[in-house]
């Protein structure tokens, strides 16, 4: 038995005796440490009555911080704003009679007209502005199109499995196995779609060929949420299978769906400048920037900031997507964020 | 390893069927005339129509036409064009110089975008790593058409380190400037997917384990950590050969080179259906098989596939 311990006469259990600055029944005098508790530094300090903060929450947290996030939804906002209000940017409008005057051909910048003219007499600013609105609905709505129908497939694959996931892997193998712009130069020659030339057949075009890679990263994340011990507990708990999918499984797959469309809204835009370039794309009579850069193109030497403004703008508005997924991807991913 | 090479070839079967049928389907079969499109718009006679119509088996039953097509692909009788040269033939001397163009691009890509990655990953956040970044994405945002453009007016035009256009040769060196615009894309994903799958890595019990043996850096970067790190990057090679076949079309319309690329996009311009879609079945072919030997590499990078 240790010597230096006090043990209480009538029991002879030892006495618990220690604190500080008291003085025990046998008066020996402990020399120990006051057991002040030491205060919590403000920061260390967790409300342990309030709610957890959701995925959701913690990730605009860490994002609003963030000055890559606020730099590229500011610019996003920015080319939101002229796609949808071009007449606030410019006081010409490029469509009107009057806006493309032949004698001013490949004019250099001059008072009003910051960015010269290109070869049919038009201002190239005024046209960049007004080009936003067709470049941003295709990255839009195709981005729109494809999260649904492949993130409706990726999830009904993943969750439901067996010979329906067989069948759309098979289906989407089949689609990869046609390159994007290969895919869409071939649609954009039928005759349905040559013959009716506008946004929506774009659109339309860029969608069927871009679903399987959504599909494909829905399928991967939904497994992954199927078998989390949550769902189970909603299904024991007498949740229907559907409902699980519903309330359960997909919010908690949005994650890499999110990311992914945003940065391939960006790829799209590119895309639809790569077919207007190519001239299966937009009809030549709507503006957009990829339609300007291609007309830009035997103008190169004589005149190339016909071909830089088209180009900076599109380059500026897909930099500034691939940006925001990435900083979305980070603030969703703590194994990311903890390494960064 | 045979039998999982088997395997694979099975599968890629019901794909190839499905591509091209996808392909005939979408040119064929959808609600339009393809005699009208043939023609260019162009009104003809009831006999043009069924000499045309009985020309590309358009009178016989959807499925006998799919067979006819898929038999004429596989045996490479890919029909003439409208000015009546051999599709097989433009395309044999249209598909080495594509061949030629497509491999320096992947060297390219994947010789600087794994060498970059690999530095950035090992040396992360510090100069090299941010400026590689930085510059990536901008490579990533810029389209390939402007990139090429802009290249060849500095390289080609004012600087003239290279020919701006190439010549009907096609000769490797004249190949080394459209090559670069071609890969540049691809080159600053390889990058960053070399560089998240190193830092990944770079931490892993197997490479503490290495490094302790007394093992040198040199060799634990290449060896250990390189090896593991290159299967992602590897798959995205792969599939990356399709995307090359379609920027292919652009590279080669701006640097005027005489590849399968140039022959599509002229066959486009023209309206010659029955052209594109030979030439996208081929390249559908070449795909395939690409992405095959992908997976064989696959295996190979990492033994644990094979069994899986």
């Amino acid at each position: 038995m240790p010597e230096n311990q006090n043990f209480n006469p009538e029991d002879g259990l030892p006495i618990r005796n220690t604190r500080a600055g008291k003085v025990s029944k046998y008066k020996i005098e402990h020399y120990v440490a006051p057991l002040e508790e030491t205060p919590l530094q403000a920061v260390d300090s967790v409300k342990e009555t309030g709610k957890p903060l959701s995925m959701w929450a913690e990730a605009w947290r860490s994002l609003r911080k963030q000055p890559l996030f606020i730099i590229s939804t500011l610019l996003i906002i920015a080319v939101m704003v002229v796609a949808a209000f071009p007449q606030l940017f410019t006081s010409i409008d490029p469509t009107g009679n009057q806006a493309c005057l032949l004698e001013n051909s490949n004019e250099p910048a001059r008072q009003g007209h910051i960015m010269g003219f290109n070869l049919q007499g038009c201002d190239i600013y005024a046209r960049t502005i007004y080009g936003t609105r067709a470049s941003l609905l295709v990255g839009v709505f195709t981005t729109l199109i494809v999260v649904l129908l492949g993130g409706a497939i990726g999830a009904l694959a993943g969750y439901y499995g067996g010979w329906i996931d067989t069948i759309l892997a098979r289906l989407g193998d089949i689609f990869f196995a046609l390159p994007l712009i290969l895919g869409a130069i071939i649609v954009m020659q039928l005759p349905a779609f040559r013959e009716n030339r506008s946004v929506w057949t774009v659109i339309i075009t860029l969608a069927i060929f871009g679903w399987p890679q959504l599909a494909r990263i829905t399928r991967g994340a939904v497994i992954e949420a199927r078998n989390a011990d949550f769902v189970k507990a909603s299904r024991a708990l007498g949740l229907s299978k559907f409902s699980a999918l519903v309330k359960h499984v997909i919010p908690n797959s949005l994650a890499p769906i999110i990311v992914v469309a945003t940065v391939n809204l960006g790829v799209y835009i590119v895309a639809e400048a790569t077919l207007s370039f190519l001239g299966v794309g937009l009809p030549p009579d709507v503006m957009s920037w990829g339609n300007d850069i291609s007309s830009a193109r035997t103008q190169l030497r004589n005149n190339p900031t016909m071909l830089m403004w088209p180009a900076l703008f599109l380059s500026v508005t897909v930099l500034s997507f691939i940006m925001l997924g990435d900083a979305v991807r980070d603030a969703l991913d703590p194994k990311a964020r903890k390494g960064a | 390893m045979l039998s999982f090479t088997l395997k694979r070839i099975a599968q890629l079967i019901p794909v190839f069927i499905g591509a091209t049928l996808l392909v005939y389907f979408l040119v064929f079969a959808t609600p339009g005339d393809p005699i009208a499109a043939l023609s260019g718009g162009k009104p003809m006679s009831d006999a043009t129509k069924a000499a045309l119509s009985a020309q590309y088996n358009l009178d016989k039953p959807f499925w006998v036409q799919y067979g006819l097509y898929l038999k004429n692909l596989v045996t490479l009788d890919l029909g003439t064009s409208f000015s009546g040269q051999e599709v097989k033939e433009m395309l044999a001397r249209a598909f080495p110089v594509t061949a030629r163009l497509a491999i320096l691009a992947l060297l390219i890509e994947s010789v600087f975008g794994i060498i970059f990655g690999v530095i950035a990953g090992m040396r992360k956040g510090k100069l090299f790593d941010s400026t590689v970044l930085i510059a990536s994405l901008l490579v990533i945002a810029v389209p390939t058409f402007v990139l090429g453009f802009l290249l060849q007016y500095v390289v080609g035009v004012k600087l003239e380190w290279a020919k701006p256009t190439v010549s009907g040769s096609a000769t490797w060196g004249e190949l080394i400037l459209p090559a670069l615009v071609l890969g540049l894309v691809s080159l600053a994903y390889v990058l960053r997917l070399t560089r998240t799958s190193i830092i990944e890595n770079k931490t892993a019990d197997y490479v503490r384990t290495a490094t302790a043996k007394g093992l040198s850096r040199n060799r634990v970067v290449t060896v250990h950590i390189l090896r593991n790190s290159l299967i992602p990057v590897v798959t995205y090679l792969g599939a990356d050969l399709g995307a090359l076949m379609g920027g292919a079309i652009v590279t080669e319309g701006i640097f005027n080179v005489p590849g399968v690329g140039h022959l599509l996009y002229q066959a486009i311009q023209k309206g010659e259906t029955p052209t594109v879609v030979a030439v996208v079945g081929v390249l559908v072919i070449v795909f395939v098989i690409a992405n095959l030997i992908v997976d064989m590499l696959y295996a190979l990078l990492d033994p644990r596939i094979r069994y899986a």
